[in-house]
């Protein structure tokens, strides 16, 4: 039997078109972290995409502001039931840093700056829906937010979009990240409410 | 900013639906630095999809706790091995 | 096991502590007791079925005793501290928490340490010595922003014998307060010796105020700590 709690509400769900299933709507940006913000000065950070056959692609920091890059406006859904409408950033799509690499793999696994991991497939990484992002609403990204860059994958959860990103390792065989071996949903398509592995 | 971590404390209640007694006195070793010391005394990372506890002295994760509405995930590899008080006879 | 059951927590009594914390004092049908400095977790359930969950400490030794502080912007503390009116349910589970705890039945002095609304579960442990008749001696060191976020002050402004109290306002202080305001130093705390350690606040203060007493030449392995929020709201 359950007891209610008269008078509660909580916090403001559902109600927008734009907000997957068991989202609530928030306008402030909470800061999620499963462990300490690493300190990454941008004259020592390096983003390198390791193939499957051993070949590494490296950019420094100056190399990668010297990319083309975008400014996508995005709505991102956080697992923990907050999602954040219209936000903008700026970074560099994945297609432009996968331009020269050549693989056969399916699968990649996205490291951090202090050890994080999450895994996607491949193709959700590329054609316009992920970025190397390193400015938010117009300002340097914060540290708290993944500064100085973080990968921006805004079609999942938001888990997927690692903060600190380091690198991204390419492999044939699918290879389960942090929370993916922890109980959370090994895809997360926020719109199909894959939250756990049971999901 | 980067001291957002609670105490081990804060494991004593969703590990009690897990274990008969509570695990936050019982005392472990850090499988990655070897120091040893209570649950309690662990940072917990808490605003995260999950709880991780990280040992106060290396910073490696010792103990990940996932609960979804019908199911818990616990990894305790981080831990070598935990001592649990269970009182005398 | 009873300390993993959700049982039903009927509102009886409120308590302003000031003007934005209050005691909520519950009646617990099956309620198993517990120990000074352990914590419940409650659970909120909307009529549309929404659940929320936090933790709070429990204020003292006997019965359920909730202080809340609340959050502007927060999701539970505004209805907890507002909304809520006796008769109105909860649903509360524990105790639970067996580390950071004190147990009336030593006379190892106490050093006790509270920022902010960490002096909740230290105000348990006040209450069991008292309930006790423990003669231990105590010290409690209480670091608060300003006089009006000062909880318990009928008993702090004239604690028992045995008890001493020192509140270390940080911005502003009462007229007449002989320390001026500011942030807590090792002065505030010392000199004071061997004792058991309990320092309860926010995440930066329980840092600060556990290296100052290890400063103090205070043995880490006696000093028990217990950070709050970001969970808190």
């Amino acid at each position: 039997m359950t007891t209610f709690t008269r008078g509660f509400r909580g916090r403001r769900r559902g109600g927008d078109d734009r907000l997957p299933p068991g989202q609530y709507l928030t306008e402030d940006f909470p800061v999620l972290s499963a462990g300490p913000t690493p300190d990454v000065p941008p004259d020592r950070w390096e983003f390198a995409i390791h193939t499957e056959t051993g070949q590494a692609h490296r950019w420094t920091w100056q190399e990668l502001m010297a990319l083309p890059y975008e400014t996508p406006t995005v709505d991102i859904h956080c697992v923990t039931t907050w999602s954040k409408l219209d936000t903008t950033w700026q970074g560099v799509s994945l297609d432009v840093l996968f331009e020269d690499v050549e693989t056969a793999a399916e699968y990649a696994l996205v490291h951090s700056y202090g050890g994080y991991t999450t895994n996607l497939p491949l193709e959700d990484l590329l054609d316009g829906k992920a970025w190397i992002a390193y400015r938010y609403e117009g300002e340097e990204l914060a540290p708290v937010h993944g500064g100085p860059a973080r990968l921006l994958v805004p079609h999942l959860y938001f888990w997927k979009s690692a903060k600190w990103v380091r690198g991204i390792r390419l492999l044939t065989e699918d290879w389960p990240g942090f929370w993916e071996t922890a109980g959370y949903h090994n895809y997360g398509d926020p719109w199909r409410e894959q939250r756990y592995a049971d999901d | 900013m980067s001291a957002d971590y609670l105490d081990g404390n804060a494991l004593a209640g969703p590990l009690a639906e897990i274990f008969a007694t509570d695990v936050s006195a019982a005392v472990g070793r850090c499988a990655s630095c070897g120091l040893t010391g209570p649950v309690a005394s662990l940072r917990v990372y808490s605003r995260a999809p999950g709880l991780v506890a990280r040992c106060p002295g290396c910073e490696e994760v010792v103990l990940r706790l996932v609960r979804s509405p019908d199911a818990a995930w616990l990894d305790l590899r981080g831990a070598v091995c935990l001592r649990i008080p269970l009182g005398g006879p | 096991m009873p300390m993993t059951k959700w049982r039903v927590a009927r509102l009886v009594k409120v308590r302003d502590e000031n003007p934005t914390a209050r005691t909520l004092v519950f009646d617990v049908p099956g309620w198993p007791g517990h120990v000074a400095g352990q914590h419940v977790d409650v659970r909120l359930t909307a009529e549309d079925g929404y659940t929320a969950r936090r933790s709070y400490s429990l204020a003292a030794p006997e019965g359920v005793e909730l202080t809340v502080q609340r959050v502007e912007d927060g999701e539970v503390s505004p209805y907890l501290t507002q909304d809520m009116e006796p008769g109105d349910e909860l649903e509360l589970r524990g105790p639970v928490g067996g580390w950071f705890v004190w147990r009336p039945d030593g006379t190892t002095p106490v050093l006790l340490v509270a920022g902010g609304a960490g002096i909740v579960p230290l105000m348990a442990m006040i209450r069991a010595r008292r309930a006790a008749g423990s003669g231990a001696p105590f010290r409690l060191v209480y670091a608060l922003r300003s006089p009006g976020q000062l909880y318990y002050a009928d008993e702090l402004l004239s604690p028992d014998p045995g008890v001493a109290v020192t509140l270390a306002y940080t911005r502003s202080a009462p007229e007449g307060h002989a320390r001026p305001p500011g942030r807590l130093t090792a002065a505030d705390l010392g000199p004071y010796g061997e004792a058991d350690c309990y320092v309860c606040g926010p995440t930066g203060f329980v840092e600060a105020a556990a290296t100052l007493l290890v400063e103090l030449g205070h043995d880490p392995a006696r000093i028990k700590t217990e950070r709050f929020g970001p969970t808190g709201e």
